[in-house]
């Protein structure tokens, strides 16, 4: 077989392991350096940042990674796709491309910009034009939260990466380009893949799905035989080798911790998954139930067989919308009667709640320790009079600041005035939270126009 | 030939299982240890019987889609998560533990 295209992921999420793509570059040879940054509400926040300094609305934190990392990746020649733009991907690559002038890399780098993105400004456009923009999940329409809107983007696929890419492209930094795209873009740009070879596009799309959440595929929060999973430590993120005919290899650099496996690989298939059979992207629909694994060596699983079929001919558009606030307290019960103690608690906390005459939406009582991620499946296969401690945990949610803030100041009164043994309270008094919630949307093709445009360093 | 007795046996040790996200809708996938179980998994863990399972925890009906090529299942878990993503109070607010609590689950198996 020929020399496979290497392609390496860096980052699952805003957030995740900062010494992750630093490895992966310098760990053997790679391509690319793939770098997922963005989640469904990520881009509100970014929205949220720019708002206050026109200069931001990126992943901050991506122009330190990119200035330890410019001149290993122009020495050994490894291009960068990422969505870490958020809603302003020119900001960013204004910083990095300010950031490799300093490092000396003058004429050295060429930095791809895609936007097209961001509709923000176009919402009542698209309403006057008869778009609904419903929820997907609810199906109201998005009249209902047109004051409160913070950010709209489309999901743009692999092409304007693709795009990017052909253009000469070394860096390519996205605004809301799905995560799989930014696998898929430089299979399609190196193989010269069209954008109707559905098969191969849906073979980049697993691939892609496979990778976008790190370390997820290569022993991270792996659940089969975990205690096994070699030196996690210096866990390997894992990269992709991927062929012109669509067959691919997810493997890790040699040496690095961690695990590749068909299980452990099909623990990451499975993630997030909705109908198998329709895998939607921007860019065609992958079917999960034809994907066929191997294990052809160590850490190594070939995947082959994926089939495709035609996308269809909308674009998912993710908005976020202000919702109203949220706080959640906790206290700490110890033995005796630990959980006995923390269910008292909570009835006089709710007592007083009522008292005031606070309105929420929803009060949450979990007693961490005993119930608060299986709820009552817990309690039906132990009891949990005897443990040594529970942490009570409630939480409320209202349209209206004031009940939430209300809320706060009554957590604290319970460690001198409510049941006993109680403690774990040195973080003071929650905070009430805004929250920002997710609007899944289908918006028509037609309407979105990406646009590649590319900055000089 | 000799009918063997029936067991009683938990999930987690036929299965293994990750879970996530998609606003209000958990999903969890169910993949047998031993592809020779999943044939169990297929008969018995239906979307009726996870439905069971989790009573009182869902506001939303449960569907079910099979993976015969990864001997998995996959489940979603509609109106699990309290609103989901950031409006959700819940300590698991995007499911990621909801795999682990199916593992509860007891089904029968004649070996």
């Amino acid at each position: 077989m020929t020399t496979p295209l290497r392609i390496a992921a860096g980052q699952g999420f805003w957030g995740d392991w900062l010494e992750a793509p630093w490895r992966q570059v310098m760990g053997g040879p790679i391509d690319f350096l793939m770098m997922d940054y963005l989640a469904e509400v990520t881009m509100s926040i970014m929205q949220k940042q720019r708002s206050r300094d026109p200069s931001l609305g990126y992943a901050k934190d991506f122009i330190p990674l990119m200035e330890r990392l410019l001149p290993a990746l122009v020495e050994r020649g490894v291009k960068v796709t990422t969505n870490a733009g958020g809603v302003n991907p020119r900001g960013c690559a204004e910083a990095v491309a300010s950031v490799a002038r300093r490092l000396g890399l003058r004429g050295k780098l060429r930095i791809g910009v895609v936007t097209g993105d961001d509709l923000l400004g176009r919402v009542d456009e698209l309403l006057a034009a008869g778009h609904q923009l419903g929820n997907m999940d609810t199906g109201r329409p998005l009249e209902d939260v047109r004051d409160r809107l913070q950010s709209v983007n489309a999901y743009l696929g692999a092409a304007p990466v693709v795009e990017a890419l052909a253009r000469g492209a070394d860096i390519v930094i996205t605004g809301r380009v799905t995560d799989t795209g930014l696998t898929l873009g430089p299979m399609m740009h190196a193989f010269g893949w069209t954008s109707d070879a559905w098969d191969l596009l849906a073979a980049g799309t697993v691939a892609g799905h496979t990778v976008e959440c790190g370390a997820q595929c290569s022993g991270g929060n792996c659940l089969i035989d975990w205690e096994n999973i070699p030196n996690l430590a210096d866990v390997g993120y894992p990269i992709v080798e991927a062929y012109a005919d669509g067959t691919f290899d997810i493997t890790k650099h040699p040496g690095t911790g961690g695990r590749i496996t068909v299980p452990g690989v099909t623990e990451q298939l499975v993630y997030e998954m909705g109908d198998p059979r329709q895998y939607i992207t921007p860019d065609c629909i992958a079917d999960f139930t034809t994907i066929q694994l191997r294990e052809t060596g160590k850490d190594r699983v070939r995947f082959s067989g994926i089939r495709g079929r035609p996308a269809t001919d909308k674009l998912k558009v993710s908005a976020a919308y202000f919702y109203g606030y949220k706080a959640v307290g906790t206290l700490v019960y110890a033995w005796p009667d630990a959980i006995k103690k923390a269910r008292a608690a909570d009835r006089v906390l709710r007592r007083r709640l009522a008292d005031l005459g606070l309105e929420f939406e929803t009060i949450l009582t979990e007693y961490v320790g005993a119930d608060a991620t299986h709820g009552p499946l817990a309690l039906q296969d132990f009891d949990p009079a005897d443990l040594p401690e529970v942490q009570l945990r409630i939480g409320v949610r209202a349209r209206e600041r004031a009940p939430v803030e209300r809320f706060t100041r009554e957590i604290a009164p319970l460690i001198l005035n409510g049941p006993p043994s109680v403690t774990g309270f040195a973080g003071g008094r929650p905070k009430p939270e805004e929250i920002v919630a997710y609007w899944p949307a289908l918006l028509d093709k037609t309407q979105v126009q990406a646009c590649v445009d590319l900055v000089a360093v | 030939m000799t009918r063997r007795a029936a067991k009683q046996v938990r999930l987690v040790d036929l299965a293994h299982a990750r879970s996530g996200d998609k606003g209000d809708t958990a999903n969890i996938g169910l993949i047998a240890r031993r592809p020779a179980d999943y044939p169990l998994l297929v008969k018995q863990v239906t979307a009726a019987r996870v439905a069971r399972h989790f009573k009182g925890m869902l506001r939303g009906p449960v569907e079910r889609f099979e993976l015969p090529n990864l001997h998995a299942l996959n489940f979603l878990l509609h109106g699990a998560l309290d609103g989901g993503g950031t409006i959700s109070l819940k300590t698991d607010a995007q499911g990621k533990v909801f795999s682990t609590a199916l593992l509860r689950m007891e089904i029968e198996v004649r070996r």
